[in-house]
């Protein structure tokens, strides 16, 4: 079972609380994962990664295990404390403005 | 007996303001959407309780909303978990994709920059959602980067109607200050396949097959601000409005100049006439007197504010050229608020109310025509769009 946390607004749109859990078929990297919680939240597509470029949104990034996975190929694997459920996957607004 | 729906788009979320017929008292609900930007949100004509809104926000990009019960409760059409072939959900309620297919042979072009350079089109908001007058679930929607969209399943799916960015003059569209944005859209009730639109910094268009081709319609404006001042297009328009009883008359705050169409946009006049400066937004007409008009004259481009820091609509009964000042009920001293493009809105009831709202975040209601004016809300966001809704 992968563990989400989404930004605040983005639980409000899903409707969601806490964590999202999700069950995630083949490799766990950012693009599995992501499919997955668009299929069960079809309102948040388009939200995190563009809709036609599938690029990640740039004030959206990625983080688990204390480190920045933004930049991190979409394909790549992700650690394996998230493909375990130890860890959360965290979708994080980048703070700017203040 | 007649109620009023006010439907209020702000920088942190939307509100709806609801009153009788006299427009004394006012029930507030709100914020929906809190902490997102709502660009607009309009009722169908045909459904008064069917009422879309453009949800944004810089960092999730664009959703769009939608109500069946007067914005009570809201859902994103399309939203729902559905799956379609592959297993790959079906939700595309937030999908605006620029139509690049070769069958219809708008290639996605690109269009001035800021610095003059061309710049590719990249979608960013809507700004203005238009329900159609017929049917329900047909609602148009102007975007930035300057587009025109169609829904015909209730804001599920969009269509660009992509004749209109496709037309030619696209690479001299250039952005203005707040983008480069289609953000009005008026449908003549005379004409089914008549539509305006207008564009920052563009102009005005008219299509007068449904949204097939567009024709621009500047003939008559001037601006300084670019090479060529009489230009076909590049004209940044403010705000275009139609009463429509009267639909070949068409008003326009241009960013600067007040200005006036007797022929459906073919040729356009000035009207400023005795305003204090004709830099504004807003433009509206009297539900029931098309040569009544309203504007809110703004100090200038680089001050975006009223002038003399006094609030005042000022108000034409003779269709341009002379205007009074409206002041009742209006702070006319320490004022320094800008009343946004799609802030402004006529009721239809006897009495033809005027409603507008702040970049302070005050709504502003008038019951009989702008003779006087009350707050209905002093502390909301900026105040982004109003619309009104007259209820049986």
């Amino acid at each position: 079972m992968i563990r989400v946390q989404l930004p605040q607004h983005l639980r409000t749109l899903a409707k969601v609380q806490g964590e999202v859990q999700l069950e995630v078929e083949g490799p766990v990297t950012q693009r599995s994962v992501l499919d997955a919680l668009e299929a069960s939240y079809p309102m948040l597509k388009g939200t995190i990664r563009d809709h036609v470029t599938q690029q990640r949104r740039a004030f959206m990034r990625f983080f688990a295990c204390e480190e920045d996975l933004s930049l991190e190929s979409p394909d790549s694997p992700l650690p394996d404390a998230v493909v375990n459920g130890k860890e959360p996957f965290l979708v994080i607004g980048a703070i700017a403005g203040g | 007996m007649s109620k009023v729906r006010v439907l209020v788009g702000t920088r942190k979320g939307a509100f709806i303001l609801t009153s009788d017929g006299k427009r004394e008292n006012w029930e507030v609900s709100g914020p929906h959407f809190a902490g997102w930007e709502m660009y607009h949100l309009k009722g169908s004509p045909v459904d008064p309780n069917r009422i879309y809104a453009s949800q944004s926000s810089g960092w999730s990009g664009q959703v769009i909303q939608r109500s069946s019960d007067g914005g009570k409760t809201w859902e994103t059409p399309g939203g729902g978990v559905t799956t379609g072939p592959g297993g790959f959900p079906q939700g595309e309620s937030n999908k605006f994709a620029y139509d690049a297919s070769p069958d219809s042979g708008k290639p996605l072009t690109t269009h001035q920059w800021y610095d003059g350079t061309q710049h590719p089109w990249e979608f960013k908001r809507v700004w203005h959602l238009e329900p159609s007058l017929t049917d329900p679930d047909t609602v148009y929607a102007g975007v930035e980067d300057a587009a025109l969209f169609r829904s015909t399943n209730g804001g599920q799916t969009w269509d660009e109607l992509s004749g209109l960015r496709g037309h030619g003059t696209g690479p001299k569209w250039q952005p203005g200050a707040g983008g480069m944005c289609l953000h009005t859209i008026i449908l003549d009730p005379s004409n089914a396949g008549r539509i305006y639109i207008a564009i920052s910094a563009a102009g005005a268009f008219r299509s007068d097959d449904g949204g097939k081709s567009w024709k621009p319609i500047n003939r008559g404006l001037r601006s300084q601000f670019i090479p060529d001042p009489d230009a076909e297009v590049g004209h940044c328009v403010h705000h275009v409005a139609m009463n429509p009883k009267r639909p070949n008359v068409l008003f326009m705050q241009k960013h600067w100049d007040v200005m006036r169409s007797d022929d459906a946009g073919d040729s356009w006049h000035e009207v400023s006439g005795n305003l204090p400066t004709d830099f504004g937004f807003v433009v509206d007409i009297h539900a029931h007197e098309p040569e009544t008009v309203y504007v809110v004259p703004i100090k200038s481009d680089s001050e975006h504010y009223v002038h003399e820091g006094k609030l005042r609509v000022f108000r034409s009964r003779s269709g341009g050229n002379e205007w009074e000042p409206l002041t009742k009920g209006l702070p006319q001293s320490n004022c320094y608020v800008n009343v946004l493009r799609d802030a402004m809105a006529v009721d239809s009831l006897d009495k033809c109310g005027v409603y507008f709202g702040t970049t302070g975040g005050q709504v502003y209601a008038s019951a009989d025509a702008g003779d006087s004016w009350n707050p209905i809300v002093r502390d909301l966001p900026a105040v982004l769009s109003v619309e009104v809704q007259t209820l049986p």
